[in-house]
């Protein structure tokens, strides 16, 4: 798809009749009721992992002795049980939702804003530099860095959970830049030599006008898309490392290392995975339906 | 095609060499070691165990003498097992992911092209809605949520298949069903939408209106015309569907306890038991290089406009 949009948004970024790319394909966005929806929902659960764990009368922490692995139920309001440790499942939950997300944004962030520099810099200097970077790229690609990521976290020695969180983000922007580094300079590599920036250039524009003023706004656009496609599979990478074991670390928990804790006890005290396992996929069908939503809205010619 | 396997090779080998010297830096920077477990053993004792691995030797000297004799297919002894080599413990993992893998490579390269064309044929009406519906569902939902799930209402409450782990015996298929079908459960629904845009396109392509416009029966249309068109985006996504089915097997084994490389890589990790981890590491590092090779050469066997280019 990345070929067929190319060539539509270069002159779209400024419309003859004023109507921005941005306000058009907000529009579209709005009026598509799936992806609205899922937005709704990603703004549920951020203020749930934002606001729940101070409203919600259980601490995710707090044990309670007379209480192990009960069944949901009203007394006490543990609503989803309570864990192997006593724990309330509610507020285990809303920690573990807090984390993944936290994680996830930032992870994202991370892997685009350094996708988006190294993209840029091969886009724009070009020539043996490109060629050197851009296969650089090719050979990470081409080999399984998800397994360097479980190293990294296992390599590197962390004082608190804060510094833990930091590592984990890094780990997985690690694995993650890649797609982002490609469409950057691609893009970027074929709007240098696009007919508008030519005219630019012979017009007198400075290079630093040309990156900001002709080429930025026009990679903007996919930059974000990527961004926001990607945002689910880091959530995903960071679930699958606390699954495994090497993600956030305890007093902190996960989506993931909750779904692994119930993997443990699910016959006996099934609710301690079904809960988890239900957030983590409303989660990540949520951010995949945005995605998805985003997309039609910045090429509504890609939905057939 | 010669030249382009060998142009691969060219970026995948330093690749695969950069990744093990990397793993093997990080494995040694890591606190501890392993024989810090055996924290009994006198300094005199613990010396002398460094010094028989080459652990007093400085980092680079023995990622050196390491990768050699990688190159002569000895990866050493493991830190855990005392009787075992590092080969010896992949030789055993590796049957277990290799049937976990390619029966569900082979379950998502079947049904997922089966459903795709199924969608496509009838594009825009309901059957199209509903699979696509399904895909988008099997492409978000995460494995992690889908396996342990399946696993409890399949294993736990209804006792028709195994919760995990491995019997090697006539009813070992059974322990397979619930790891295979959770692994592939993505990867049909991502072969699916690639075959359902291929056949989308080929039946809009010049191609496909001539052969109908010569009055070619619509069976002969689409079996001996588009689907041929429509195979070639499934194919070279090949080489991502594979590596894709490889890490969720990593994945996968570790949630059905199922005794593979990447159960052993996890547990080496967390045991530190450097050696195996590498081996662990290497393994992958080649399958995934030689299948991506493999299916590019296969994409572009079957796309006759690549045969001369």
């Amino acid at each position: 798809m990345s070929e067929a949009a190319a060539s539509e948004p270069v002159s779209a970024a400024r419309a003859p009749n004023g109507r921005s790319l941005w306000r058009e394909t907000g529009e579209r966005f709005v009026r598509n009721r799936a992806a609205m929806a899922c937005i709704a929902v990603v703004s549920l659960l951020v203020a749930l992992a934002a606001l729940g764990p101070f409203l919600w009368p259980h601490g995710a922490g707090a044990i309670d002795a007379e209480r192990i692995a009960w069944a949901p139920t009203t007394q006490h309001l543990h609503v989803l049980g309570t864990d192997a440790e006593g724990r309330d499942m509610v507020a285990r939950l809303l920690t573990g939702l807090g984390a993944s997300l936290l994680v996830g944004f930032l992870a994202t962030m991370l892997s685009s804003a350094a996708g988006v520099a190294y993209g840029a810099i091969a886009g724009f200097v070009g020539g043996a530099l490109d060629a050197i970077l851009m296969r650089v790229v090719d050979a990470l690609a081409s080999v399984p860095l998800f397994l360097l990521a479980i190293l990294l976290v296992v390599a590197i020695p962390t004082q608190d959970a804060m510094q833990n969180v930091m590592l984990v983000v890094i780990a997985i922007a690690a694995v993650q830049w890649l797609d982002m580094a490609r469409l950057v300079r691609n893009r970027i590599s074929a709007l240098r030599r696009s007919a508008f920036v030519e005219a630019a250039r012979a017009g007198g524009a400075s290079s630093v006008q040309i990156a900001f003023r002709h080429v930025a706004p026009n990679v903007l656009g996919p930059i974000v898309l990527r961004a926001v496609l990607s945002a689910p599979v880091v959530v995903f990478l960071e679930s699958v490392l606390s699954f495994l074991g090497f993600g956030v670390k305890e007093p902190l928990t996960s989506l993931g290392s909750l779904i692994a804790e119930g993997t443990l006890d699910m016959a006996a005290a099934p609710w301690m995975l079904l809960a988890p396992a239900a957030t983590l996929s409303v989660t990540l069908l949520a951010l995949n339906g945005v995605g998805d939503g985003l997309r039609e809205a910045l090429d509504p010619r890609a939905r057939q | 095609m010669f030249a382009q396997i060998v142009r691969r090779l060219a970026i995948a080998a330093p690749a695969m060499l950069a990744m093990i010297s990397a793993a093997f830096l990080l494995i040694h920077a890591a606190p501890g070691g392993p024989f810090s477990r055996d924290a009994r053993a006198a300094p005199e004792i613990a010396r002398r165990l460094d010094h028989a691995h080459n652990a007093d030797r400085p980092a680079p000297e023995q990622l050196g003498a390491y990768l050699l004799r990688v190159l002569h297919g000895d990866l050493g002894p493991s830190m855990r097992y005392k009787d075992k080599t590092v080969v010896d413990i992949i030789a055993d993992g590796l049957p277990t992911s290799a049937l976990l893998c390619a029966a569900a490579l082979c379950l998502a390269l079947s049904v997922g092209v089966s459903l795709g064309m199924i969608a496509a044929l009838r594009q825009s009406k309901p059957h199209d809605h509903i699979l696509m519906g399904l895909a988008a569902f099997a492409i978000g939902a995460p494995i992690l949520a889908v396996g342990p799930v399946l696993s409890w209402a399949l294993g736990v409450e209804l006792h028709w298949l195994p919760v995990g782990g491995l019997h090697r015996d006539e009813y070992g298929v059974r322990y397979l069903v619930l790891p295979v079908l959770t692994l592939a459960l993505p990867q049909i629904a991502l072969v699916a939408r690639q075959m359902r845009a291929g056949m989308i396109d080929a039946l809009r392509s010049d191609a496909i209106r001539t052969a109908r416009a010569k009055g070619l029966p619509e069976r002969k249309v689409i079996w001996r015309h588009a689907a041929p068109m429509a195979i070639l985006p499934v194919a070279a996504q090949l080489g991502s569907t594979i590596s894709g089915v490889l890490i969720g097997g990593l994945i996968v084994e570790n949630m059905f306890r199922l005794p593979g490389v990447g159960w052993q890589f996890v547990a080496a990790a967390h045991a530190r038991d450097d050696t195996t981890v590498l081996g662990g590491v290497i393994v992958y590092a080649v399958l995934i290089v030689v299948f991506n090779l493999a299916a590019a050469v296969l994409s572009r066997a079957l796309d006759p406009r690549m045969r001369h280019a």
